[in-house]
């Protein structure tokens, strides 16, 4: 049923700390290999190795720069499904293959009812949804939730492949609806932020922001290399021009 | 956006479909229709075939057509899903009115059922418009003029072919003239009203609003995600469009509408060459609504993009 759940038990996402995010590609790795034996199996992976590869991906992680108080800063920047609590991805899923899941708002995409009409992935406005041309239907992060409950596994391991995966503890996984879990209280303290609330789909998902850089006395440019060049060119830099013009006739 | 042909197709030719029911239909219930029920049912079955060639070529773009039947269930919140409903639920009484004509049955309720028929056209061309008016991520459809614009160019497109098949069956009508006049004025001036405000709109969201860091601006991408397009930006970062749309803005108003209502006009006074003048005025418009309908969607831009290094959406 694409109508919504009035209140999910659970509001489980993932918090992203920006600050410490080091761009290295191994949760959108990790979630790939998961999710392509998972939920979502198999995600399309098209001339892989080769100069023109495509295939669906869950998390994609992107590198900017901005400016901010005259600095210049690099941010990592992961996105991945928000699991919003009023999603339109949802609302618009004519069939009732796109649904939100009562008991802890994971977004999720029914592969055996998708008509793969796309109209979800015009609905997000993060971009989430990747269609699989292969399987004809929309794939999307299912926050693994094929780990998570999985009591086949070590208890470490039943938490998102990404972030199982993140070698610096960029990514925390838990309760957002409940504000005493680790991750609310996380986002209390950092002041994390939802993307685009603008539209008020009202994302689980929140991202800490990079910390302020310490104040910094502001070095001196350095000297340009090129005005430390011999000038005019010393004797032997001359014999060997003179030599490389003679041998290029 | 990515402008998907048989999406192009579908909407373009259904909407003309239901234009001519429509307009069939209200001229059957206000008596003007041509005598005879050979014609009624020809021009019905043309409308119906339209109609379905459509809505066959929408399932195309489909993953999984054969689950297509499915997307009727989600009426309660999918306008997607209200319009397959819709156009389902218009067959009846158009199928109706046709067993009508076809046996000849002597009926009062051949009115009924024609204005049934109309009404379903308008509410299935109605929630057409509004599977994109509904989508605030893609501001270029994000308006209330939207499924005004499907209205109307469907009445246009629906207009013209009736006038022009009622020319072909020795029974051309002034008052279908008329309204295809009318009809054609009516979509060129929204067209472009419709183009004046998107192009007046820079967009309200921002690449410092998608990023979200507070303070943060002057934002590059540095690397990317990934090194060759992905799904999303094929889908949602389609440019071809843009380079040459200002031409095809005017090439797509010349022909649907500028080149037709010429040729209508000519055929008012020009009787016997009518049939000749129509046909060539609907080939024109079906171009011209064409292009219309591919720049709709080339000319679209998604708010993802926003993170793939647009400034604006």
């Amino acid at each position: 049923m694409t109508t919504l759940p009035p209140e999910t038990g659970k509001k489980l996402g993932l918090v992203i700390d920006l600050d410490i995010c080091v761009g290295c590609q191994a949760c959108v790795t990790s979630c790939k290999e998961w999710n392509t034996g998972g939920h979502s199996a198999p995600l399309s992976d098209h001339d892989p190795y080769g100069a023109d590869p495509s295939g669906a991906w869950l998390n994609r992680v992107h590198s900017y720069e901005y400016e901010k108080a005259g600095v210049s800063r690099t941010v990592h920047f992961p996105r991945s499904c928000l699991h919003c609590e009023e999603p339109a991805c949802v609302t618009v899923c004519p069939t009732g293959a796109s649904y939100k899941r009562i008991e802890d708002g994971i977004v999720l995409v029914n592969p055996d009812t998708c008509i793969g009409c796309k109209l979800c992935s015009w609905a997000c406005p993060y971009g989430a949804r990747e269609y699989d041309h292969d399987d004809g239907v929309m794939k999307k992060c299912t926050l693994c939730v094929d780990r998570i409950y999985n009591e086949t596994i070590p208890e470490e391991d039943r938490v998102p492949s990404c972030v199982r995966a993140c070698p610096t503890g960029a990514r925390a996984f838990g309760d957002l609806g409940d504000p005493d879990s680790a991750v609310s209280k996380s986002v209390a303290a950092r002041e994390g932020f939802g993307l685009l609330e603008e539209f008020g789909y009202k994302p689980v998902n929140r991202y800490l922001p990079p910390r302020e850089a310490a104040p910094r006395a502001v070095v001196a440019e350095p000297q340009g290399e090129t005005a430390s060049l011999p000038n005019p060119r010393s004797a032997v830099e001359r014999l060997f021009a003179w030599a490389d013009r003679a041998l290029s006739h | 956006m990515h402008p998907a042909y048989s999406v192009i197709f579908f909407t373009t030719s259904s909407g003309a479909g239901y234009g001519l029911l429509f307009w069939l239909s209200l001229l059957h219930a206000a008596g003007g229709a041509p005598d005879g029920r050979w014609s009624l049912l020809a021009i019905l079955v043309m409308a119906l075939v339209l109609i379905t060639l459509g809505l066959l070529a929408s399932t195309l773009h489909l993953g999984h057509p054969e689950r297509a039947i499915g997307a009727l269930s989600q009426w309660r919140s999918s306008w997607l899903s209200r319009e397959g409903l819709a156009a389902l639920a218009t067959y009846v009484p158009a199928g109706l009115l046709a067993l009508v004509w076809l046996f000849g049955i002597g009926t009062a309720w051949s009115v009924p059922l024609a204005l049934l028929s109309a009404a379903g056209a308008v509410a299935t061309v109605y929630c057409t418009g509004m599977i994109y008016a509904s989508l605030p991520t893609i501001r270029e459809w994000n308006m209330p003029m939207v499924p005004a614009i499907y209205l109307v160019l469907t009445a246009a497109s629906g207009a013209l072919i009736l006038a022009t098949l009622l020319a072909l069956f020795g029974a051309a009508s002034g008052w279908v003239a008329l309204l295809t006049i009318a009809t054609l004025m009516a979509a060129a001036a929204l067209k472009w009203l419709y183009w004046a405000r998107i192009d007046a709109n820079p967009g309200k969201y921002t690449d410092e609003m998608a990023i979200g860091i507070p303070g943060a601006s002057a934002i590059r991408q540095l690397d990317p995600p990934h090194t060759r397009p992905n799904y999303v930006m094929r889908e949602m970062g389609y440019l071809v469009g843009r380079k040459h749309a200002r031409r095809l803005r005017r090439i797509a108003l010349a022909s649907l509408c500028g080149l037709p209502l010429l040729l209508v006009l000519l055929a008012l006074l020009w009787h016997a060459a009518a049939p000749f003048l129509l046909i060539v005025a609907t080939l024109s418009a079906a171009v011209g609504l064409l292009i219309e309908r591919w720049l709709f969607f080339a000319e679209a831009s998604h708010v993802s993009m926003l993170y793939y290094g647009r400034k604006r959406a």
